[in-house]
Formats: C-alpha cells, sequence, structure tokens
C-alpha cells in the first residue's frame, strides 16, 4: 500500500519503482546483517590476540619472579627440567635462528626468482599450471615435510656430507625452506604484477631486454611487496615447529652451526607441552616465556616488514 | 626533374595494416615522416593514432596475437622497421618513446636518466654524467634538478616527471622520438614547456607527435597527419591541413563538426 502510495506521485511505470524499492529494503536489512557479522568476527578474532598476549605475559610474569632476566638472556644451558636447572633462552634462539636462516637462504632466492619468473617471463597457460601447484604446495601439512626431511632429505645429504648427524637443523632447515617457497613466490608475483604496465613499457622502449626489464625495473618497482613476502617468510621460518620437532632433534644445543641438532623454541614448547607437567610449575612457566619470547621475535620482524613498507612504497 | 620542397625522408609507411588478433586497427597507411621535423597526428580517438605511432619501435610485439603488414622503411639504411628479421630491441635503440603519462622508474633522478646508457652497456662514471646532464639540458629540466640528481624521480611534479622522461629517452641520442599525447596529464604551464622544448628538439631529432589537441598540433608541428577510423585521411604541411584542407572529413574534424 506505502510503495504504491509513494509511487503514485511518479506516473511513470509504478510497478517497476515498488519493486525497487521493496529490494532496497531488504538489501538493507541484510547488508546490515553482514556488517555485523564482519564486526563480530573481527572483535573474536582481535579479542583472541588480546587473550593470547594477556596469558603469555601474565605467565611470563610469575616465571621471571623465579629466574632473573638477565639469566635468561645470557644463560649458556638451557635444562629446565633438571634438579640444576638453567634457563638460558639464547639455547633456544640459536636454533630458531640457525635452522632459519638456513631456510631463508633457500626460500627467498627460489621464491623470488619463481615469482619473476611466473610474473615477467610465463606465457598465462604456464601460469595457469603453475601457480595451483605452488598453492599446493604451500598446502602440505608440516608434518608430512618433517618426516620427508628426516626420511630422504637427511640420507641424501649424508651421502655428501658423512658426518651429518640424523637430526639437524641444516635438514629440517632446507626442507623448511621448500616449504616457504610458496608463499614468497606467490605474494612477490602478486607485487610485480601490481607493477602498473606503463613501467615495463617505458623500460621496453628504452630497448632493455625481459630480463633487464625485470630486474632494474620491476624489482625495484615492487619492492615494498617483495620485502613484505621475505617479513612473512621470517615469520614463518620462525615459528615453523613441527619440521624442526621432527628432523633437527629436540636437544637444546647452544650452537651457530647447522650441521648440529638442536632444539627451537617452537620444537621445545611442543615437546614440553606434550609431556604433563605440573600447571603453575616452573617447567609448565617456561612455556610461556619461550612463547612471549617467540612472540617478540615476530612482533620485531613484523614492525621491520611495516616500516619497510612505509618507506619504500610503491612510487609507481 | 621535379622539384622538391620536401627535407629528408627519415621513415615512410608503406601500405601499412595492422591487427590486434582479427581486429584491423591500421587499414592500409602510406605516410611520410621528414627528417628533423615534427610530424603530428590528430584524429578523434580511437582512430588508431597510438597504433599507429607504436608500430615504430615495435611495441606490439610486446604483446601476443598482434600482427603488422607492410613497411615502415627508416632511412638512411632503408631498414623496414616491421621486417620479422629485424630485432625489436634494435628498433627501439634508434626510435625514442615518450608515453601519455610520466612513466620515471622508482629509481633517483640521475639514473633514470642513465638508464638507457646503462642498457646499452655504459658504465663509465664520466661518460654517464656527461651524457646526463647533456640529456637534462636537453630536457629542460637541468637548472631544476641539478642539485637534487640523486633524488627519487617520484618526487618531482607531473611536468618535471614528463620532462624527465623526455630527457631519458635523448640520453641515447635517438633518430626518431615518439611522442603519444605528452601532455594530456598536464596543466597549461607544464603544457608550455613541453610544446616549447618539442620545437627545440627538431633540431636534433626527427619527431612523431599524437596530439588530441589541434591548437597544440598546429603550434608545434610542421605536418600533419589526420587519422579516421584506422585510415590515413590526410597529410600535408601543418598550414595546408588547417588552413584548406582538401578532403571533407578533415575540414570536418578541424572546424569541430565531429569528433
Ligand atoms: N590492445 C588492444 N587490443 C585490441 N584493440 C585495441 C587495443 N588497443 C587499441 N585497440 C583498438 O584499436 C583502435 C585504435 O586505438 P588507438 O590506437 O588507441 O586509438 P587512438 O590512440 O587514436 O585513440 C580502437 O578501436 C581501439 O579500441
Ligand atoms: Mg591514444
Amino acid at each position: 500500500m506505502n510503495s504504491q502510495a509513494m509511487s503514485a506521485n511518479n506516473p511513470s511505470d509504478l510497478p517497476v519503482v515498488s519493486d525497487r524499492l521493496a529490494k532496497n529494503a531488504m538489501r538493507n536489512v541484510s547488508e546490515r546483517l553482514i556488517e555485523a557479522l564482519l564486526l563480530g568476527a573481527a572483535a573474536v578474532s582481535v579479542l583472541t590476540t588480546v587473550g593470547i598476549v594477556y596469558v603469555l605475559v601474565s605467565e611470563s610474569i610469575h616465571f621471571f619472579q623465579q629466574v632473573s632476566i638477565v639469566d635468561f638472556l645470557t644463560d649458556t644451558q638451557w635444562t629446565p627440567l633438571f634438579d640444576d636447572a638453567h634457563f638460558g633462552i639464547m639455547v633456544l634462539v640459536s636454533g630458531t635462528v640457525v635452522s632459519s636462516l638456513v631456510a631463508l637462504s633457500v626460500a627467498i632466492p627460489m621464491g623470488t626468482i619463481i615469482a619473476i619468473y611466473l610474473s615477467e617471463f610465463a606465457n598465462s597457460k604456464v601460469r595457469e599450471i603453475a601457480k595451483p601447484i605452488l598453492e599446493l604446495l604451500g598446502g602440505i601439512p608440516t608434518i608430512v615435510f618433517g618426516y620427508f626431511a628426516l626420511l630422504v632429505v637427511t640420507p641424501v645429504l649424508q651421502v655428501i656430507l658423512p658426518e651429518l648427524p640424523g637430526f639437524s637443523l641444516l635438514s629440517a632447515g632446507l626442507v623448511m625452506g621448500i616449504m616457504i617457497v610458496p608463499y614468497i613466490a606467490s605474494l612477490s608475483e602478486d607485487a610485480m604484477r601490481a607493477v602498473p604496465m606503463s613501467l615495463r613499457e617505458g623500460a621496453y622502449a628504452m630497448g632493455s631486454t625481459r630480463l633487464y626489464t625485470a630486474l632494474h625495473v620491476v624489482v625495484p618497482a615492487a619492492f615494498s611487496g617483495l620485502a613484505a613476502s621475505y617479513i612473512l617468510a621470517i615469520s614463518r621460518a620462525v615459528g615453523e615447529t613441527m619440521i624442526l620437532a621432527v628432523a633437527a632433534g629436540m636437544q637444546p644445543n647452544l650452537t651457530w652451526n647447522p650441521m648440529e641438532p638442536a632444539a627451537t623454541i617452537t620444537s621445545y614448547i611442543v615437546q614440553v607441552a606434550l609431556g604433563d607437567l605440573p600447571h603453575g610449575s616452573i617447567g609448565y612457566l617456561t612455556i610461556f616465556a619461550a612463547g612471549l619470547t617467540l612472540l617478540l621475535i615476530t612482533l620485531v620482524f613484523n614492525i621491520l616488514g611495516q616500516w619497510l613498507r612505509a618507506k619504500f612504497r610503491e612510487n609507481y | 626533374m621535379q622539384i622538391h620542397d620536401n627535407p629528408a625522408l627519415k621513415a615512410e609507411a608503406r601500405n601499412l595494416n595492422f591487427y590486434y588478433g582479427e581486429a584491423k586497427a591500421l587499414k592500409g597507411i602510406n605516410m611520410p615522416i621528414y627528417d628533423k621535423k615534427v610530424t603530428a597526428l590528430i584524429g578523434p580517438s580511437g582512430c588508431g593514432k597510438s597504433t599507429y605511432l607504436r608500430s615504430f619501435n615495435r611495441m606490439h610485439d610486446l604483446y601476443p596475437g598482434n600482427r603488422y603488414e607492410g613497411e615502415i622503411r627508416f632511412f638512411p639504411d632503408n631498414t623496414n622497421l616491421l621486417s620479422p628479421e629485424v630485432d625489436p630491441i634494435e628498433v627501439r635503440m634508434r626510435v625514442g618513446m615518450v608515453f601519455q603519462k610520466p612513466n620515471p622508474f622508482p629509481k633517483s633522478i640521475y639514473e633514470n636518466v642513465a638508464y638507457g646508457l646503462r642498457v646499452r652497456g655504459e658504465n663509465n662514471k664520466r661518460v654517464l654524467d656527461d651524457k646526463v646532464e647533456h640529456a637534462l639540458k636537453g630536457g629542460a629540466l637541468w637548472d631544476e634538478v641539478k642539485d637534487r640528481l640523486n633524488e627519487l624521480a617520484s618526487n618531482l611534479s607531473g611536468g618535471q616527471q614528463q620532462r624527465l622522461c623526455i630527457a631519458r629517452a635523448l640520453a641515447t641520442d635517438p633518430e626518431l622520438l615518439l611522442f603519444d599525447e605528452p601532455t594530456s596529464a598536464l596543466d597549461p604551464i607544464a603544457t608550455a614547456a613541453i610544446e616549447e622544448l618539442v620545437h627545440e628538439l627538431k633540431k636534433r631529432v626527427t619527431i612523431l607527435i599524437v596530439t588530441h589537441n589541434m591548437q597544440q598540433a598546429a603550434r608545434v608541428s610542421d605536418y600533419t597527419a589526420y587519422m579516421f577510423l584506422g585510415e590515413m585521411i590526410e597529410f600535408g604541411k601543418t598550414d595546408e591541413i588547417f588552413l584548406k584542407p582538401k578532403d571533407k572529413r578533415t575540414e570536418d574534424y578541424i572546424t569541430g563538426r565531429m569528433g
């Protein structure tokens, strides 16, 4: 009734106008609903993050009431469950850093080269096949990568390096690198494809080859996107757990040598969390102190990433 | 013997057809480009001006499915620029281009101008310094940027960026310089600066310029070609084209009855 009264003022095509109004009203309601849903989803994720940080920090405070921060940062042993307990986090940090460096030294060059190839050289057919395969590789559970490292890569490496032990940061790191390649390749490719064609045309018009254009114009233009993908890769490497738990051995070992086995922050956490430590014991609290350390390391890289983005934002 | 007051030929399109896949965008174009002169291409939007211009540096080779027919002869060596045996990179070494929107590279002012020299393998600092300065002077930009050569080119204003792109193209001493509506993204003052520059540049280099602005064509060019629906309707001296066009369609366009 109402809509008819309204459209009476508008003599042209009565039913169409009222139809449209009704649809609009419906759309408004559903839009509100979707908005509320999105807000709810955002709130859940923010609250989860806040909750995690709260738990990590509050439990870590209990930990640091019993262990001094100086000892935590400078002790060269990590034996929290022994009678003669030591809490030198650097032992775990060294494992994390070495395995991550090995992984990144594989993943960054390979990922970048694949991205350059896909974005600047491959025709659309190749790209259509290669991209899903890459994404598939990114979807393999990391436990599979872990056993691949332990059962395939380590034995192969031992042929070349006979003194390599059965568990090593090298083997785990290499496989972790392969696991990260798709992330870098996919994000970097997106960044390079976002470089406008007019920039490439400018480079070709100056007589440059495809490769020269890719390396001297497209890569610098996409630099902030590439840097973001590298930072994400670092976060992935630092946070990776299963591959290291399976293939790097879990004994705490302060070392910078990738040929040795060592525990990392993550593999320590998973190891201890699987045992049944009494709630509130010092061993239990180490999980949170280690977790907080991990969070801080990732945070540093995220901030670095933000800073790089701002400094080298796309200037095309 | 016939007496020509026409200057030497720099290039000549002969029966040039061009296809985007199946779509024929250029239809049997014949046209001379005279040496050290400015030739303007005018015509309504979509008539094929850019398509024609981009044939001269084989830009269409970058995309699959494009096809040329006919020839563009380049003098004095009488090379057919469109011949499949001619490497497009060789063509682009001789034919420079300035685009509609300034497209400086994400590098310093200096490196932008040095780019083409580096592509050609020049890495001697002294030579580069020299040629960069010379090119920036040629682009009428030197005085504005000589104290900030290491700043990012993106910090320059739009008009400065376009003059930088001109300097970048000049640095390698091209024989032919293509301009595709180089002032369409610029304000009137920056536009005037570019027009003056084009006028200055014809002492050194042959210029082919696309413009949708007829006053601009009249101001900067010696010769003008009117294109319509992929065809070259009329070519002649600029004042003749504007004062007494032979073709009705040219006259309609120039007097503003269409386009
Ligand atoms: N990449 C392309 N693929 C297919 N058709 C195109 C392409 N670029 C231009 N065209 C078509 O070719 C014709 C000429 O375009 P263009 O040369 O850009 O005209 P102008 O520069 O005179 O405005 C137009 O009909 C246009 O739609
Ligand atoms: Mg155009």
